[in-house]
């Protein structure tokens, strides 16, 4: 009966539409963890990775190795790098909405006609490369380039020192600073584009209603502007803190001694220790301590699309 | 002066100094790029030596092509994953496994890329170990892309069928059309444009990747962000200001044309309906 | 129910989860009618429309369309087309190809498509539009376009759904009548879904009014508004005055029934027993106003009702005015007068005394 068999082809359509993406995902996206699951408590051979599950003279025997856990919960240097780029990625997030927040409020306050032009100035250097842009700090902050000699010039190194963001007047790389600097940069337009998308459709009738209530434009901005934006500032922060917590290339650029990160210590764990447990493990605890922000940011997205109007 | 206009000076203010300190690095970075001297901070003479260089400089080249192929396989296989994600997340508000489903396309966007490359490696070598294939290389790498573009892809078309119209597609089978004419005859052209853009987007993450692709690559695959990335460690490299420049420009051309010609079709159209309104 | 009728949908239910949206309806539509489901948003006017579209499928009974079930076949398949609410024109396609869209799908031969498209155009007098896309075109533009798409291909069933729910009110007028006539010419047959009592008693031939997935009365637009079956079908259709009391005389052709402010001798019979709490319903334009009491015209007995009151509100239209008449119980009786003269000597006003009063056969009994 055709009833029944367009029944059966849509239904095989609708498997296929899941399907794909899903079993997809399951092999290239959740087995992967699993593995670094796996690799973290096991022990490192010469060149591969020994196995987990041993049968011998008829015996299964498990030998997973809780070693690594060990070793890296103890060693104070895992603890601090942990925390630094912990640390670090809060500063990032927080200068980044200071710096972000007014930008995409006047953005979205701008006459009508000239927000395209606003927007897309901000999305270019977003799909200029990554690589190239954090170079370029380095050609400012290198010494004899202009900037440096700008702020060796001004005294705002001094300041900086006394700061503890670098470590003496005139070395401006390879310190918190430029790294700070430099993922600020970076991840700016992450924390403008969902702010400006949130605050550009606001209803400004909802001011003038709080106007005519009484409220100053001060205050009108604190009550109203502010909360009905919390989707987008939670949204931005967490589009930055999370890459932030792993970043692996602007520290590596502009970074240095001073300023540890767990993206590196998993870099060179692998490649310069070739250390493949090692690196698993710090891989799993990065996971456990970004996985709170992960699903905060994965209920976003969820409501976000759903209160679509 | 009173409050209003403060406010207006103020914000203009913040936006030149937010723009400044957006384009900033990228304006001195292309002007060094001209510069002839072996240090690129230190202003000599003009100069376009650098970019004669670039056409004999074998890595930088051999880096592109192949970072070039890559973009392209991912960028393709990008859209298409991504859109089967974003039909499977708005068509069908429940199925098993939802959550997960939801949580795997949209974690890689925030995911550290050092965690992904990783665990990906890593599966890849037992896969390796057990199936024989696939070499690290050219394949790999785009698998780790293809990770990363999907997620993109995902949401960029997920958005766009969320805002269309449902009746578009029921009155498209209310006249006849079948499942798959639907799809091709109406939903199709609708999100045109963001397939574009989730094209263009992943192409975009894919040519400029570092982390995933050093994972990733095997012996004699070195992508151009590899390259750029390994003179970069080094110190400061007036061939890095050359071929910087180059993408750069061919970025923002691509861009402000896009920009261009999307703002003016919207002025176009709206001009349209109003002069349809008033009929 | 006569059995043969070109449309019919036999105890049809449909729930969603644990909501049930229809609730067992039977209806019977003829060939050529313009059938009207009228209710309030929720009632499941809508979802009853869309399980004929097939879009939903009923969780039990049967649709049959010209004697075929139309179980199991997907809308692409069913022998019908609908008119949706947002006109769902496929943005990208001319008017042209909007309406040659679902004659393609039949794979007609290009001349044939070109024929029936000119001919439709015709019909909607779109003929000069053909090559505009949907957004260079009005509101009223539009929806032709959509009544032309969904004619095209002959269908023997036509479904609107909330035909002029998007129009603003002088077009609505206007469009009302163009959209009768259009679908009388071509004698389709024709569902209507809408919440606007207006738009039904003007464009249909027969209406069933709906609430909460249920039909409470189905008839033509003169028998639900002058013989409403319930309380609540009396109070949606137009405005009426619904008095409660108790039936005090029941004759085969004429019942009496006793409210708390007067009398009513209600001139047709009903089944019931005296003593029984019933409601007389009473549409505002049945009653007349004065100053003096009315009585029938000649010298019958005095059967024409009557009661006294205070002016309390009145509210004038231009063409016509409420009176908000306040009787001795505090119930207030709406009585609508159209201003037949442009000046009046002595207008009633607020405050003054006034007698209403009504033949025996205004009224209507309702025991439901």
């Amino acid at each position: 009966m055709s009833g029944a068999m367009n029944g059966v082809r849509r239904s095989a359509g609708k498997l296929a539409v899941i399907g794909v993406p899903y079993v997809w995902l399951l092999i290239f996206f959740l087995l992967p963890f699993l593995i670094i699951v796996k690799i973290s408590v096991s022990e490192m051979g010469a060149v591969s990775v020994n196995d987990l599950v041993t049968y011998k003279d008829g015996v299964l025997s498990l030998s997973p190795r809780l070693g690594n856990y060990a070793t890296v919960a103890r060693d104070d240097l895992y603890f601090s790098t942990y925390l630094s780029s912990l640390k670090y990625a809060a500063v990032t997030t927080v200068l980044c909405l200071a710096i972000g927040y007014p930008f995409a409020y006047f953005m979205a306050r701008a006459r009508a006609t000239v927000q395209p032009a606003l927007l897309m100035l901000v999305m270019l250097p977003f799909w200029t490369s990554f690589l190239l842009r954090v170079y370029a700090w380095k050609g400012l902050l290198t010494e004899h380039g202009w900037l440096f000699d700008l702020i060796t010039a001004s005294g705002v190194d001094r300041l900086l020192a006394a700061a503890n963001l670098i470590p003496a007047p005139g070395q401006l790389m390879n310190t918190p600073f430029s790294l700070v600097l430099g993922m600020t940069y970076m991840y700016l337009p992450f924390m403008i584009l969902p702010l400006y998308s949130n605050l550009s459709k606001m209803d400004l009738r909802l001011l003038e209603a709080a106007s005519d209530l009484g409220a100053t434009a001060w205050v009108a901005f604190w009550k109203i502007t502010v909360p009905l934006s919390k989707a987008g500032i939670i949204a931005g922060s967490m589009l930055v803190f999370i890459p932030c917590v792993g970043e692996y290339v602007v520290p590596e650029l502009l970074g240095g001694p001073q300023t540890q990160m767990i993206g590196r210590t998993l870099w060179d764990e692998f490649f310069s220790n070739n250390d493949w447990p090692i690196a698993s493990t710090v891989a799993v605890v990065m996971i456990l301590l970004i996985i709170v922000p992960l699903a905060l940011f994965n209920k976003y997205q969820a409501e976000a699309t759903e209160a679509r109007p | 002066m009173n409050a209003a206009t403060v406010n207006r000076w103020f914000g203009r203010g913040w936006l030149s100094l937010g723009y400044l300190f957006l384009y900033l690095p990228i304006a001195t970075l292309v002007l060094f790029s001209f510069n002839d001297s072996p240090v690129p901070n230190v202003w000599r003479s003009f100069t376009l030596k650098w970019y004669a260089a670039l056409a004999s400089d074998g890595e930088m080249l051999a880096g592109l092509w192949l970072s070039l192929k890559i973009a392209v396989l991912t960028a393709c296989t990008s859209v298409v994953l991504g859109t089967f994600a974003a039909f499977a997340l708005v068509k069908y508000k429940r199925f098993g496994g939802r959550t997960l489903f939801s949580g795997m396309v949209s974690a890689p966007l925030v995911m550290p890329e050092v965690i992904v490359g990783l665990s990906l490696l890593l599966m890849l070598v037992s896969m390796q170990h057990w199936l024989g294939f696939p070499e690290r290389g050219l394949m790999t790498i785009w698998l780790g892309h293809l990770l990363l573009g999907m997620a993109y892809a995902t949401v960029i078309v997920q958005a766009r069928l969320h805002d269309l119209n449902p009746q578009l597609e029921e009155a498209a089978m209310d006249l006849g059309a079948r499942p798959w004419q639907v799809f091709t005859l109406v939903t199709l052209p609708m999100i045109g444009q963001s397939l574009l853009s989730a094209w263009l987007l992943t192409f975009t993450l894919s040519l400029d990747d570092v982390v995933l692709s050093q994972f990733l690559s095997g012996p004699g695959a070195t992508t151009m962000p590899l390259v750029i990335f390994s003179r970069a460690r080094l110190g400061l490299n007036p061939s890095v200001n050359a071929v910087a420049t180059l993408i750069i420009l061919i970025v923002s051309i691509g861009v402000i044309a896009a920009s261009y010609l999307i703002a003016r079709r919207e002025r176009a159209r709206a001009l349209d309906m109003a002069a349809a309104a008033r009929a | 129910m006569t059995a043969g009728a070109f449309l019919q949908i036999r105890d049809v239910v449909k729930d969603f989860g644990g909501h049930r949206a229809v609730n067992n309806v039977s209806l019977d539509i003829q060939k050529g009618e313009i059938f009207a489901l009228l209710g309030s948003s929720g009632c499941g006017k809508t979802t009853l429309l869309r399980m004929l579209g097939g879009f939903e499928t009923p969780t039990s009974g049967s649709i049959l369309l010209d004697g075929q079930d139309l179980a199991g076949l997907p809308p692409y398949e069913r022998p019908l087309n609908m008119m949706f609410q947002s006109y769902a024109l496929f943005p990208h396609l001319s008017v042209w190809e909007n309406i040659a869209f679902g004659l393609k799908r039949d794979k007609l031969p290009a001349a044939q498509v070109a024929e029936r498209v000119d001919a439709m155009l015709k019909l909607v007098q779109l003929g000069k539009f053909a090559q505009r896309k949907p957004h260079q075109l009005s509101g009223g533009q539009q929806q032709r376009v959509a009544l032309a798409r969904s004619l095209a291909k002959k269908p023997q069933l036509l479904l609107l759904d909330e035909p002029l729910g998007a129009l603003d009110k002088k077009l609505r007028e206007e469009t009302q009548i163009e959209l009768v006539n259009i679908i009388e010419e071509v004698g389709v047959t024709c569902v209507m879904v809408t919440h606007d009592q207006e738009e039904a008693m003007t464009m249909a031939s027969r209406i069933a009014v709906m609430s909460e997935g249920r039909l409470l009365q189905v008839g033509a637009p003169g028998e639900i508004y002058e013989t409403p079956a319930t309380r609540f079908v009396a109070d949606f259709i137009g405005n009426v005055n619904l008095m409660d009391g108790t039936l005090a005389v029941d004759e085969p052709d004429h019942v009496q029934v006793a409210c708390a402010d007067c009398s009513h001798h209600v001139g047709h019979g009903i089944t019931g027993t005296e003593g029984m709490p019933v409601t007389v319903a009473l549409r505002p334009e049945k009653i007349r106003i004065g100053r003096e009491a009315i009585s029938a015209p000649g010298d019958a007995p005095p059967q024409f009702n009557r009661v006294r009151g205070t002016i309390k509100d009145m509210s004038y239209f231009g063409s016509y005015t409420v009176y908000h008449l306040q009787l001795a119980s505090g119930q207030i009786l709406k009585v609508s007068t159209s201003n037949a003269e442009r000046h009046r000597e002595h207008p009633l006003t607020w405050g003054d005394e006034a007698w209403a009063s009504w033949s025996p056969t205004s009224p209507v009994v309702l025991t439901q």
